[in-house]
């Protein structure tokens, strides 16, 4: 019942967008949303990408998003009607919006689509991802040095390869300190459910673990941690007002250098189907101020930071076991760039099966 | 603090939110008025609770707004159907859509900023108690007013007049309103006191269970909510048996997730609402004792004859 009525609340939200007229001559961009901008973690950041290219372009575009569209068939009714609204460019920013961009991207062959996380693409259909697992790699590296109980909570959403690779990672950022460091994982089955995010950190401290880390979008379990006093990371944006004593770092997304360029290249007529993975080294991915650690810990974060950043270090590069026990990357090499997209597979040491 | 008083308090709440905005709707319910505008209540509840903590700097205030908030709501629900006899199921509808559209402009500036939380109790000797000390006589004060407002309506509408004449009313409105009885503003009081424990039910997601205003931030619970008060055959004890069914399975599949059972993740997030499911089961196999309960007027609007 609870997802008829989201879907009623999308068709409503949807056919309350379609009242605003666009301007004739300006580029349509729409944005679709899997939350609500004010939820301070992933849609915010996407919003905070929206108003860069507004701020920039806006003489030159116009920009319309639709927020809380569910994954599913809602998203292609929502998709649909922004692209007969006559949008030009399209963003749908969430993985579970892949099929449905796709469908009507066949049915809109002149209008561009661009898809974040996902990994099927067309001639009018782009995909871009961050590599947010570099982030999720220094974080890993923190946690092992700061963590007592030598045991972090990891709160999960989907089991997809997205997420499954920032497990991975944070967990071989944390082995490179200490090998035996051990990773709880409880997925809640939701991108957005403050009350369920903070369940399932109250219940992970509970069981032990003193470092909380999510890849959810709410800054709940950031808040019930500092009440706890246990060590947080911010994920998608900064939270360290959340937790003041708590947060170590934030990973932080920005959207906005991508989304200007894209729509930049949809203006001059340069766009293509590309598909684009941006980690730290094109700012598209961004750490938070490193507070409440000793000033080695800090040090250490900075450098592994640095090296990322510069491409000496890749988070992935082997050796790399899978959990069960076979290789998946021998000493000098990395995982294969197809096996780190379509990732579902633990590493070794991941309490928790896929 | 041990794993299972962790656990137990985690439980309590999760269920405690449900069982507040449960309670309301039962009475609203038991006086023969569907009101699906639980969920966008409690969203104004939460907000405007969160807001007014935010200004005054006490979260009793903001709880104190946000039942008035919630109760302003379920007015506008109860002018609707109640005096202009408008369907229920749409107009309850409109006012979950309405509650999510003006709460996330009411909180676009409250977004982003860690809130104020209410206390837990804390009495002398008692909270202190080992094992029971902080379960029993340490929880957070709505805690214990769900649990009172359950005995309570549970007291009113078995044993008290006023209590029949609700019954009466959802009953059979043209009986009860050819006996004198005003169904109208019957109906209106039951309406009111739905919406004042949804606003309560939004005040403790913004003020108790994650201080913060986030849109959005009720996450379907109203539906929950309202699924539970069928789910307990319109009686209190069972709602509150519902409630904490629901919020115990829910923690509880985390928990095993956490330990690292390797159930998948999947199965555990539907658990609540197979067990759920399964308690309707077994108690429809009664049919006398659910049909004896239910509100015969359910949903029906009333136009007296003058």
């Amino acid at each position: 019942m609870k997802k008829l009525f989201t879907a009623a609340a999308a068709v409503a939200l949807a056919s309350a967008m379609s009242v605003s007229a666009f301007a004739a001559d300006k580029l349509k961009v729409g944005f679709i949303y899997i939350g609500p901008p004010g939820d301070h973690g992933w849609t915010y950041q996407h919003d905070q990408g929206r108003l860069a290219v507004e701020a920039k372009l806006g003489d030159k575009v116009e920009t319309v998003f639709v927020e809380n569209v569910p994954e599913g068939p809602d998203a292609e009714r929502t998709i649909t009607r922004l692209a007969r609204q006559g949008a030009g460019l399209i963003y749908t920013t969430s993985f579970g919006y892949m099929d449905p961009t796709l469908k009507v991207a066949k049915k809109f062959p002149d209008v561009k689509f661009e898809h974040a996380t996902g990994y099927k693409r067309a001639d009018n259909v782009a995909t871009y991802s961050s590599r947010f697992y570099e982030g999720r790699y220094v974080i890993g590296q923190i946690a092992a040095k700061m963590s007592k109980t030598g045991t972090a909570g990891y709160i999960a959403s989907f089991p997809i390869p997205e997420v499954v690779r920032g497990i991975n990672a944070f967990l071989l950022g944390a082995q490179t300190v200490n090998p035996d460091f051990k990773l709880k994982v409880v997925w809640v089955n939701s991108w957005f459910d403050p009350g369920k995010e903070a369940d399932a950190a109250k219940v992970l401290i509970s069981q032990g673990a003193d470092i909380i880390t999510q890849h959810t979008d709410s800054t709940a379990a950031v808040q019930v941690a500092a009440e706890q006093g246990v060590y947080a990371f911010g994920q998608a944006s900064d939270m360290s007002a959340f937790g003041p004593k708590t947060v170590l770092t934030s990973i932080i997304d920005d959207w906005a250098p991508y989304y200007i360029a894209r729509t930049e290249a949809a203006l001059n007529g340069t766009w293509e189907s590309t598909d684009t993975f941006g980690g730290m080294d094109s700012g598209m991915v961004g750490m938070g101020a490193f507070e409440n650690m000793p000033a080695d810990v800090k040090a250490m974060a900075e450098a592994t930071t640095a090296a990322i950043t510069s491409g000496e270090l890749h988070p992935f590069a082997g050796p790399v076991y899978k959990q069960d026990g076979t290789l998946a990357a021998a000493e000098g090499e990395t995982v294969a760039i197809g096996d780190l997209l379509g990732m579902n597979w633990y590493v070794q040491g991941v309490d928790d099966k896929l | 603090m041990s794993a299972y008083e962790a656990i137990i308090l985690t439980i309590i709440t999760a269920s405690t939110p449900l069982l507040l905005a449960a309670i309301g709707e039962l009475v609203v319910e038991r006086s023969g008025v569907l009101n699906l505008g639980i969920e966008g209540m409690m969203v104004m509840g939460a907000v405007s609770g969160f807001a007014m903590a935010q200004i005054t700097g006490s979260a009793w205030v903001g709880i104190l707004m946000a039942m008035v908030a919630g109760t302003a709501m379920s007015l506008l629900f109860a002018f609707m159907t109640q005096t202009l006899v408008t369907n229920q199921v749409a107009t309850g509808l409109s006012i979950t859509l309405l509650g999510l559209g003006l709460s996330g402009l009411i909180g676009s500036g409250f977004v982003g900023m860690p809130g104020i939380k209410l206390g837990y109790v804390s009495i002398p000797v008692l909270t202190d108690l080992p094992y029971v000390g902080k379960l029993v006589f340490g929880q957070d004060p709505l805690v214990y007013i769900s649990l009172g407002l359950t005995v309570g309506v549970a007291y009113v509408l078995k044993r008290t007049r006023m209590g029949l004449i609700i019954r009466a009313v959802g009953q059979n409105h043209d009986s009860a309103h050819a006996l004198g009885y005003s169904v109208i503003k019957v109906r209106y009081a039951c309406i009111a006191f739905g919406g004042m424990t949804s606003g309560l039910a939004g005040a403790y997601l913004s003020l108790v269970y994650t201080p913060q205003w986030i849109e959005n931030m009720t996450a379907g619970r109203g539906w929950i909510a309202l699924a539970l008060v069928v789910f307990s055959t319109w009686l209190p004890g069972r709602l509150a048996a519902g409630a904490y069914l629901f919020g115990g399975v829910w923690i509880l599949g985390l928990y095993a997730q956490g330990m690292g059972m390797g159930i998948p993740s999947q199965l555990l997030s539907s658990l609540p609402y197979v067990a759920t499911i399964l308690a309707l089961i077994v108690i429809s196999t009664n049919r006398r004792l659910s049909v004896i309960n239910t509100p015969a007027s359910l949903g029906r609007g009333f136009v007296p004859d003058r």
